[in-house]
């Protein structure tokens, strides 16, 4: 529609000048992360010329690294199925960060479900349940998890918009209740031996499909549905939602449902992947997925940000920690180091912001 | 009677010790153009906000087309047929100019699929350029974000929101209050496309030349009473600012009927 011409105040628009996401950034970002760890590789006097992503071997097949690129995904995937739903609930203006203890306490409780019952032709060591509980169907510990996902979630979410307790406390307390729930669990003992079925649910580069499975839904979700343009609406004007007749405390209340059912499954898939679950599972997990999306541009203020951008969040979170791995630096700086990067990405968005303001 | 869109009776509000809306009594008929003018802090957006359900009154009643009653919030306003744009304006700043006309009433699609329901982006786009057209606002690139426009555009986009959706009152509280000239003109020539499709409007405003130019009617607040009701062609500028000020009193004040 050629409406370049209809401006107020005899304003032109220039149709040229928009267009250029926040991704794009992002992307440009995660290339020069990649070339600034290959410098690295080349001039660190200990790496003797090695390249961070690159074949180094000479073949012909590929120019890439394979390997590490696909431990670069594996890595990002599970967490980054958590940051999918953490970046609805940033968007509608909220945080959670009771993902991390969700993935330990749903871990548990689900591979309860998940297990067989003779390891090698004895009994399972690591039986919870009696018999009832053997072999079932790989679906039923999936909805399992997805119940208690949204149970929790349902429990965060009324919390929020019913009792108005700000979201970094509801969650908070959710943390260390799932944190709880997860030990309490088994008394601490590792649940394993699952079923073929579900361990087939996180083998090999199954995590990796997962992943972009529930991105490109949720990309589509958050840009076509009426639950997404609703999520954009609450977080950029809670009061604005409101009188337009959005129903601002249930849909929260959706928000945190669909966060903790994406964590839950995060959990089948870790459990599975690694065929057994521990009570410990998912530290740090919550900031983890909170930094891939803020570091994609998702706005800690709300209203703003992808599922592109989060996608875009994961791999930058990925290639950083896998690129201090292949640095050498050590864990404790490496931890560090993570830190400081989440505090720059949220810096970042808060001059964007200051920016964004300046300009009204 | 039958003639009266919307009556107010002993209409009060208390903020905690705070009586910022007493006893209002005020009646506006179908197709009349009503301005309420008042200091600031007189109580005219406490009044606006009693009546389109946005805060619960202290006491009295309501008659909206014909019947009493009792909006539990602006959506039940709105789906009864009031349409506002409010001093504050409810907008969403990081949505652009469709997604907000339409922000909760989308159209959508595949109904189905409860909340997941889709959006018809290019139903919701064809409606809002109509409606643009239709009351002549001007805003360079719809696809903007509301964030990235001036404040006078974001009034446009509000009170093109409201004129965009047939309603049976309208009701805006100060829009022309951060406009240039062109923008203020835009606005008034809405609001006499509306007096001509004879659809009542109130108009909260302090620019006495634009009551004057607009309205048939002009309703004063003072510390949140009514102190006068009086017809434009019967009044001047210096007659309702005395009322405004105080320098008179409303003894001739004989209800708004
Ligand atoms: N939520 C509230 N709590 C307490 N007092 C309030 C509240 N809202 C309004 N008031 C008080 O009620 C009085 C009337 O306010 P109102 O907003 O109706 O004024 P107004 O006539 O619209 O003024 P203006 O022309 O500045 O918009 C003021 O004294 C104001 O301080
Ligand atoms: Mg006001």
């Amino acid at each position: 529609m050629a409406e370049s011409n209809h401006g107020t105040g005899g304003l032109k628009f220039d149709k040229k000048k928009i267009g250029w996401p926040n991704e794009l950034n992002i992307f440009i970002a995660l290339i020069i992360i990649i070339l600034i760890f290959e410098a690295l590789g080349q001039s660190l006097p200990y790496m003797k010329d090695q390249s961070f992503l690159f074949d180094t071997r000479d073949r012909f097949d590929s120019i890439f690294n394979e390997a590490r690129l696909r431990i670069i995904i594996l890595q990002v995937s599970i967490i980054g199925i958590i940051a999918l739903g953490v970046t609805q609930v940033i968007i509608s203006g909220g945080i959670d960060l009771s993902s991390g203890p969700l993935v330990g306490a749903s871990a548990m409780i689900v591979m309860s479900f998940a297990q067989t019952e003779l390891v090698n032709g004895g009994p399972n060591p690591k039986a919870v349940f009696g018999e009832w509980a053997f072999d079932l169907p790989v679906l039923i510990p999936v909805i399992i998890a997805l119940a208690f996902g949204a149970l929790i979630g349902a429990i965060n979410g009324s919390l929020i918009a019913f009792t108005r307790i700000p979201p970094f406390i509801a969650t908070l307390g959710m943390f260390l209740i799932c944190r709880g729930i997860a030990q309490a669990w088994t008394r601490g003992k590792p649940v394993s031996f699952p079923t073929e079925g579900y361990a087939a649910l996180g083998s090999g580069m199954m995590p990796v499909y997962w992943f972009i499975g529930l991105a490109i839904l949720f990309h589509f979700v958050l840009k076509y549905t009426l639950y997404g343009k609703h999520t954009y609406a609450i977080g950029s004007n809670e009061d604005a939602a409101r009188m337009s007749g959005i129903n601002v405390q249930r849909h929260k209340v959706m928000v945190y449902m669909v966060a903790s059912m994406l964590a839950a499954f995060a959990a089948v898939i870790l459990s599975s992947k690694n065929l057994t679950a521990q009570s410990g599972m998912g530290i740090f997990y919550e900031l983890y997925a909170i930094a891939m999306a803020v570091i994609g541009g998702v706005s800690l203020t709300g209203g703003r940000g992808s599922i592109i951008g989060t996608v875009l969040g994961a791999m930058v979170f990925g290639v950083i920690q896998s690129g201090f791995t292949y640095i050498k630096l050590d864990a404790y700086y490496q931890l560090m180091a993570m830190g400081a990067i989440i505090i720059g990405a949220v810096v970042l968005d808060k001059v964007r912001q200051e920016r964004a303001a300046l300009r009204t | 009677m039958t003639d009266i869109i919307l009556e107010t009776k002993g209409l009060t509000k208390h903020y905690g010790g705070v009586h910022a809306l007493s006893d209002a009594d005020f009646v506006l008929h179908k197709g009349e153009h009503v301005a309420i003018m008042g200091d600031n802090g007189a109580g005219k957006s406490t009044f606006v906000r009693q009546i389109t359900g946005v805060e619960q009154r202290t006491s009295g009643t309501i008659r909206f087309d014909g019947k009493e009653v009792n909006f539990s919030g602006p959506i039940r306003a709105r789906e009864a047929g009031i349409e506002t744009v409010f001093q504050t304006l409810a907008l969403a700043d990081d949505l652009n100019v469709p997604d907000n006309l339409f922000l909760g009433r989308e159209i959508t699609m595949c109904n189905w699929l409860g909340p997941f329901r889709l959006l018809n982006y290019r139903a919701m786009r064809q409606a809002t350029l109509e409606g643009l057209e239709r009351t002549a606002v001007k805003i360079p690139n719809i696809n903007n974000t509301i964030q990235n426009m001036s404040g006078g555009q974001r009034q446009c986009v509000a009170i093109a929101r409201t004129a965009t959706f047939p309603s049976k009152l309208t009701i805006m509280d100060e829009p022309t209050a951060a406009l240039g000239v062109q923008e203020t003109e835009q606005v008034e020539n809405i609001i006499r496309t509306l007096k001509k499709a004879g659809d009542p409007l109130i108009l909260i405003s302090h620019n006495m030349r634009q009551v004057m130019d607009l309205v048939d009617r002009i309703v004063v607040f003072r510390r949140g009473r009514i102190v006068a009701n009086l017809n434009r062609d019967e009044t001047d500028g210096q007659d309702v600012v005395a009322y405004i000020t105080g320098a008179k009193t409303g003894a001739e004040y004989e209800g708004a009927a």
